[in-house]
């Protein structure tokens, strides 16, 4: 068995935040989400605590098995978990993107979606009939297709090395993916990991703030009426979530 | 058929900072007004409270508070042999929508312009030649000056409480200010802002450069404050979440906490919010607008609103599409040069430099809005064009608006461990200085309405054609150069200047300085609207905003919007009540 694959099933068994960190705290009560979601149905599905002792670990709402093995590889290469600290698989960035694309980003319901479709050019933005639940609806499996007849497996087996040379080449565009341009999905891919590694935790990702504390952005805090003229004096790095502020138990 | 409502003194299509401006002046008079949004009531003590207000994904990133594109959008090329197609998604700018509209979440960055913008034309005749005007180039003088506009941008400035420091006060230049500045009457309601660390890196490094600089005047309340209206605002907290975001401190003046409360305490004023309106109707002489057809989006109800003064104060977009689709004017027709709605179409442009501080902690994510130091040396016509072959230019300036984890994509667009080693580098080392460039109008630029494409209620989308034209991209050089020195010489690294790209993009946001398309001048053959943004042909109907710009200087739009706005409106109580007709 692989590396992901190992690392995919360790996770899912144990429930995440509670196996890479130690802490939980990424839940939040589901009136935080209904404020954090504006638009219509379908709603994203609350964040089911995560526990110390790994009780509740997340059920995929929107990924099938095979896409969120994919989606867990995929984020798991685009921000590794290495010296620096937990990447964006430890971080729940696959979780979030689940909820991302079974909520309202993931039915695009305010992007504009009449026809006639078109190419046009890059100056003129995205123009597929494809809802970003459908760019990973589609791709997946064809990526998928595209790495069973190079390597005889699918993405999520394939060795780290293997799997940043097929992300890679989807990020060129060199992979053809038939219909479906692979820089598109590609670019799905990356902006949502990052989405996922550095927005609040209430979204089901940047878990205990990772994305946040690898680089030093304190999170959400009052102010910083009297930092920003304080420039010789480090300011003391107390990490705060929207979560911080509304849970009985802070951070 | 649509259901006809009993008429009221004026309404208002859209409203934000001009629809909210004249609202507070026109009740303050007596007037009866009604304001027609197409979007949502927001209370801004619960839908901009802390923490939630701190969202980056809903505000920053999924632009929770800008226009539902969904319904509306326009649709764009950049030449007119493309077929032009729709903005899918907000990108380029994030137009506003619901109480306040863009208002409410802006930056604050307040200018007034430069003498030289309302007298481009003839000045650079005198200085230059006519030969320095490129033949496409549609530049003209405004019909207005700046010492006409002086009281009106002292006056915004008041409603806003904006912070800064004189330049020049009657005619006297001041140590610490903007020497370019036009003369001002009195120095500004507020102190400046505070001075991030790499603001005063930019300070030291441009005044060992012989340049000028100066406290970018600010919109987020330097000090508590209360307005001549008797609006209160709260101090700003620096806490790096204006842009695209509302403030939970009540710091940073918008119409939801100035004008739009003014207006509602006379009693005089009407919001209809979820009120989309598709149609300008006017009498059979065609001089005159007698009312407005609106959308109630809660019932989908087509209901007619007569007024006796009608404001279209939708933004550019929102002015010039409501004119085209209610066939008031002349199309413009950039092959024969002939109609005016449309014409002038104009962007914020931009330039500049990015590298790195390693040795500085420069706690990157504090900040607000407007905090930034300026100079001005390069903007407008205050250093001779000769031989440059471009005209106007830009501010340039070190803002410290607060770095967001996801927007400031730290480390660029890579993956991998390369990339996280990068990021957790760049974030706090990072700096960028950038220059707001103008962007002059020219003849290919114009909008129109798209052959095609629809919106929700079945009007056409406006469409837009638009690229970077004549000497746009030399002046974009010459800006970049300089900043490229000035962070050179603030000690960064890695320095690499930024100018325009090749063509103008839809995708990523620049700006929300959408301008032209309804403009302002004397000439009726060349211009939408007269100095006072009423239209040229029908005098009880007004197209007030940045639409009426002829051109985009190089600074952000907001303090003449608003300075231009207050000129309409004391014109209307001074004179145009007592007696209706064209304002001279
Ligand atoms: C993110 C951002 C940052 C900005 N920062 C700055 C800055 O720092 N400095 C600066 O000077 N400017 C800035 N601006 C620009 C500034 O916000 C605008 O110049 C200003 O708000 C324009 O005011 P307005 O009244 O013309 O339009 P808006 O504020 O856009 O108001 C127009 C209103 O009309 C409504 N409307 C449109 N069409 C219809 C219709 N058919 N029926 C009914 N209602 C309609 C809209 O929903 C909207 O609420 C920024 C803009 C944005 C988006
Ligand atoms: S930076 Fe200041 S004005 Fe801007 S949102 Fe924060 S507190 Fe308000």
């Amino acid at each position: 068995m692989s590396d992901a694959n190992e690392r995919r099933k360790f996770l899912k068994g144990l429930g995440l935040a509670a196996v890479s960190l130690g802490i939980g705290a990424v839940a939040e009560p589901p009136s935080v989400e209904a404020q954090a979601q504006p638009a219509a149905p379908p709603a994203m599905p609350a964040m089911p605590a995560a526990t110390p002792t790994g009780a509740s670990p997340y059920t995929y709402v929107f990924f099938n098995s095979t896409e969120s093995a994919f989606v867990e590889a995929a984020v798991a290469r685009l921000i590794p978990k290495d010296d620096l600290g937990p990447g964006a698989l430890e971080a729940g960035v696959a979780y979030y993107i689940d909820g991302q694309l079974a909520g309202w980003y993931g039915e695009a319901g305010r992007w504009y979606w009449q026809g006639p479709w078109q190419q046009g050019t890059p100056q003129q933005g995205y123009q597929l009939p494809l809802k970003p639940s459908e760019v990973y609806r589609a791709a997946i499996p064809l990526v998928n297709d595209y790495t069973q007849k190079q390597f005889k497996a699918d993405f999520a087996d394939l060795s780290a090395a293997q799997q940043d040379t097929v992300l890679s080449g989807l990020e060129k565009g060199e992979i053809d993916l038939g219909r479906l341009p692979a820089r598109t999905f590609f670019a799905f891919l990356l902006q949502n990991t990052k989405e996922g590694f550095f927005a609040d935790p209430t979204y089901g990702g940047n878990a205990q703030m990772v994305g946040w504390k690898l680089i030093g952005y304190p999170g959400v805090q009052p102010g910083y009426s009297q930092i920003i003229e304080q420039y010789t004096t480090p300011f003391p790095l107390t990490y705060a979530s929207i979560g911080s502020y509304t849970e009985d138990n802070p951070r | 058929m649509a259901k006809k409502l009993p008429a009221v003194d004026a309404v208002m299509v859209g409203v934000g900072w001009t629809g909210g401006i004249l609202a507070a002046e026109l009740t303050r008079a007596g007037v009866s007004v009604v304001g027609l949004e197409r979007g949502p009531f927001r209370d801004s003590n619960i839908e901009f409270a802390f923490p939630h207000i701190r969202d980056e994904l809903k505000y920053g990133i999924r632009f929770g508070l800008a226009q539902d594109v969904s319904r509306d959008t326009l649709t764009f090329r950049n030449a007119a042999e493309q077929t032009a197609l729709p903005m899918r998604q907000l990108g380029s700018f994030l137009l506003g929508s619901g109480t306040g509209g863009a208002g409410a979440h802006w930056n604050g960055q307040t200018w007034r312009w430069t003498p030289y913008d309302f007298e481009i034309l003839s000045q650079t005749r005198a200085r230059y030649g006519q030969g320095a005007i490129d033949e496409d180039m549609q530049i003209q003088d405004w019909g207005v000056t700046y010492q006409q506009l002086e009281p009106f941008y002292d006056k915004f400035e008041r409603t806003a409480g904006i912070g800064g420091k004189a330049g020049n006060l009657q005619g006297k230049i001041q140590p610490g200010g903007n020497p370019f500045e036009g003369a001002r009457a009195s120095e500004y309601p507020n102190p400046p802002m505070k001075r991030s660390q790499l603001g005063d890196l930019f300070q030291t490094a441009t005044q060992g450069m012989g340049y000028h600089p100066f406290p970018g005047p600010s919109a987020n309340m330097t000090q508590p404050y209360t307005n001549p209206d008797g609006q209160a605002l709260g101090a700003c907290m620096y806490c790096g979440h204006c842009e695209r975001f509302g403030c939970d401190y009540n710091a940073k003046a918008s119409p939801n906490n100035t004008v739009l409360p003014t207006a509602l305490a006379t009693g005089k004023f009407e919001v209809r919010h979820n009120a989309n309106v598709v149609r300008v109707n006017m009498d059979s002489s065609g001089k005159r607008a007698v009312s407005v057809t609106y959308i109630d989006l809660l019932t989908g109800e087509e209901i007619e609103q007569p007024a006796d003064m009608i404001f279209l104060t939708s933004f550019t977009f929102g002015n010039v599409k409501l004119l085209l689709v209610s066939k008031i004017g002349e199309v413009y027709d950039p092959v024969t040069n002939k109609g005016t709605v449309g014409r002038n179409y104009t962007y914020q442009l931009s330039a500049g430099a990015g590298g790195t501080l390693d040795d500085k902690d420069l706690k990157v994510f504090a900040g607000a809005g407007a905090e930034s130091v300026v100079i001005d040396d390069f903007n407008g016509d205050h250093f001779d064009h000769t031989g440059l072959g471009f005209l106007h230019g830009g501010s340039i300036s070190a803002s410290s608006a607060g770095a967001r984890p996801i927007q400031s994509n730290p480390g660029g667009a890579a993956w991998g461990s390369a990339w996280k080693r990068a990021a957790a580098q760049a974030y706090n080392h990072a700096v960028g200085i950038g220059a707001q460039v103008s962007s002059l109008p020219f003849r290919s630029n114009h909008l129109d309405l798209d052959p095609t494409y629809r919106d929700a209620y079945g009007l056409p989308l406006v469409r837009m054609t638009f690229d970077y034209r004549g000497n746009e991209s030399k002046r974009s050089q010459y800006l970049t150069a300089i900043t490229t020195k000035i962070l050179t010489a603030m000690g960064a690294k890695n320095v690499v200047g930024r100018g325009l790209p090749e063509h103008y993009s839809i995708v990523p946001y620049q700006s929300t300085h959408n301008q032209g398309g309804a403009i302002m001048g004397m000439d009726p053959s060349t211009s939408v609207v007269n100095p006072y943004m009423q239209h040229h042909q029908v005098s009880n109907l007004f197209v007030v905003g940045a639409s009426s710009f002829p051109h985009n200087s190089g600074f952000n739009p907001t303090g003449t919007v608003g300075a231009m706005t207050y000129r309409l409106a004391d014109a209307l109580i001074k004179r145009y009540l007592k007696n209706p007709g064209f304002l001279t």
